[in-house]
């Protein structure tokens, strides 16, 4: 209270001539100060709303079962083990899930990177009869629900024999609209200048798009693969549907087959699997995490 | 220097060299870029025909028929029989069912959602320290499976040794049997499905706010405006396209809610989860189909219809 005083009163001297209720300023910054707090406190309460599910399944996955359904319930593991960790992967194959996981992601990556920076050149930069129509399926694909396109994309990948194949993992994500918005937005931005500079020199139109354009996109192509990575290693319904043997298995589609089932009851092991599934792409995030909000804010406001 | 020139060129009648040839369209340049456009555009164009608005257009005459999935190798079996299933639909209760629990989702998780994320991006914009942190710990959950969320969630909602209802027993509430209770399944999915995506919303709300000019802000406070107002009538009317965007991409998703009652209720109990999508999985699962096609269009048409009207709303003032 009384520390405050001084810095009041002298802010009270320069602004005096500029705020009419005293009262109200003197208010107003005091509340300035405890607001903050408050502001802290609350953040910090939802933050422990946020976080606090991922740290009991951490600390759970190295807990036996007995221990996790104690009540009421503790934090710390008595006597942490990895035992819950060993017993799953002697029981299921998660390398194989693993691979799986990782090899659909990446090249449905890589798809998206490249076919998602050529279509977003081409609607940001290049003239052409039809460019509008082509903006407006992109546009009209966000808003085709899932479900509405589910029955018949199994069907035909089912008609074209690539059930359970890796194909049949990766093909239908290989370049996604929001893919292309993401990169038209971006590209839009880049100076014409360049382009055009570009051909005044006698450069031809792809050698411009792989020479000049591509090199200046790093930031929007590192945040697309990351969004798409996410997204792809996320995906559920689809493997679940399309992967029938184990050995095509992705992690999610692995962890919710056995967490069902008899399975349901086995606390730590369930614990352990949703931690290996989650752990790789936490560890990602908090390394490129400024990529990944980036990414959200660029798509999110123009 | 060069690049001013050909800019002025394609306005200016005076610049011979390119204007005319422009307009035309028949220069060889031109019809290069076209050509190599569409090349680019191509590979986008033959998978967006073949997995999207092929499948769009087939699940549209699937609803009109009697397909089922025993009819995949003979498509000669297959009936034409009209609007029969969308007049089936009139009649099915459970169809209802999920239109009224898809609604409830709607209707109580978008205001929710919207206001904490809102809440945590106004928060995160006035603090001068760790936002980064608090960022990262608010989107968390937005990047993590559904599948690991659920295997967490289910044992923190179990009726007797849950964290939620321990912790609601500190302060002498007995709590309810979330998931096995018909009343609170949905809320307790509202719960998660807030949970899992309040940080996209957050990191969307948090860059709007960062476009608001600080000098209408301190403009309002030097008029004497409580913080309150300053909010209320200066930063949210500035926001409002961003408002508008979160609104639409968080009902777009949440009309279509599916993982959250497959990983934990499979729809029950008693079809108190049951959502549109996941009654349109149920369709496809017995193999009906040209039902779930048809259930699957009204919902498309639901979307878009919401979608029309929340542009039409939140942008009415402008």
């Amino acid at each position: 209270m009384s520390s405050t005083t001084p810095t009041t009163s002298t802010s009270l001297a320069v602004t005096a001539a500029v705020a009419p209720p005293i009262a109200g300023n003197t208010d107003r910054s005091e509340r300035g100060g405890s607001g903050r707090l408050g502001t802290y406190a609350l953040l910090t309460l939802g933050l422990v709303f946020m976080v606090a599910p991922f740290l009991w399944m951490v600390l759970g996955s190295l807990k036996p079962d007995a221990e996790i359904r104690r009540v009421p319930p503790t934090w710390l593991p008595e006597s942490p083990s990895t035992d819950n960790y060993a017993t799953l992967f002697d029981r299921l194959d998660f390398p194989t899930y693993f691979f799986n996981s990782t090899l659909v992601a990446v090249v449905v990556t890589l798809g998206n990177l490249a076919f998602a920076s050529m279509a977003g050149y081409a609607l940001a930069k290049l003239q052409f009869r039809g460019k509008r129509l082509v903006f407006g399926l992109v546009l009209g694909t966000l808003m085709v629900p899932g479900m509405a396109t589910f029955t018949p994309q199994f069907v035909l990948v089912s008609n074209l024999n690539l059930t359970n194949t890796y194909p049949g993992l990766i093909l239908p994500f290989l370049v996604a609209p929001f893919g292309i918005f993401l990169m038209r937005q971006f590209i839009s931005g880049l100076p014409d200048e360049l382009i055009q500079a570009a051909r005044v020199d006698g450069a031809g139109e792809f050698r411009i798009f792989f020479q000049v354009v591509l090199p200046l996109c790093g930031p929007a192509l590192a945040t697309l693969s990351i969004l798409t990575f996410l997204a792809s290693w996320n995906n559920f319904l689809w493997p679940l549907v399309v992967a029938q043997t184990e050995d095509k298995y992705t992690l999610p589609v692995a962890l919710a087959l056995y967490s069902v089932g008899q399975n349901r009851a086995e606390y730590g092991l369930l614990l352990a699997g949703a931690t290996v599934v989650v752990l790789p792409i936490i560890g990602m995030f908090l390394v490129l995490q400024r990529y990944f909000t980036q990414g959200i804010a660029t798509t999110g406001i123009k | 220097m060069t690049t001013s020139a050909v800019d002025t060129g394609a306005r200016t009648p005076g610049a011979v060299v390119d204007g005319p040839l422009r307009r035309a369209g028949k220069s060889p340049a031109r019809r290069r870029e076209a050509r190599t456009a569409w090349i680019l555009c191509s590979p986008f164009l033959v998978l967006f025909a073949v997995f999207t608005a092929g499948p769009v257009l087939a699940a549209l005459g699937m609803s009109f028929t009697d397909i089922r999935s025993t009819d995949l190798r003979s498509p000669l079996s297959v009936g034409f029989v009209g609007l029969e299933n969308y007049a089936q639909l009139i009649g099915d209760d459970r169809f209802w069912k999920a239109l009224t629990n898809t609604g409830i989702f709607v209707l109580l998780g978008v205001p929710l959602t919207m206001v904490c994320a809102l809440a945590a991006a106004v928060g995160l914009n006035s603090i001068p320290r760790l936002r980064g942190l608090f960022r990262v710990g608010y989107y968390m959950p937005v990047v993590t499976s559904i599948v690991a969320v659920a295997v967490v969630w289910r044992f923190l909602l179990q009726p007797d040794s849950g964290l939620a209802n321990i912790v609601l027993g500190w302060i002498g509430i007995d709590g309810p049997r979330w998931l096995e209770d018909t009343t609170w399944a949905l809320p307790s999915l509202i719960a998660m499905a807030t949970w899992r995506n309040l940080g996209t919303l957050m990191v969307i709300f948090l860059a709007g706010l960062q476009m608001v000019p600080t000098e209408v802000i301190e403009a309002g406070e030097v008029d004497g405006a409580t913080r309150w107002q300053r909010f209320r009538y200066i930063t949210l009317p500035m926001l409002r396209p961003t408002l508008l965007f979160g609104a639409v991409i968080t009902s777009v998703g949440y009309l279509q809610f599916f993982e959250e009652p497959f990983v934990m209720t499979q729809g029950g109990p008693l079809d108190s989860t049951l959502s549109m999508s996941y009654f349109v999985f149920d369709q496809f699962g017995f193999g009906n189909y040209g039902y779930a096609s048809a259930v699957s269009y009204v919902l498309f048409a639901i979307i878009v219809v919401l979608t029309f009207i929340q542009f039409r709303v939140l942008r009415e003032r402008d």
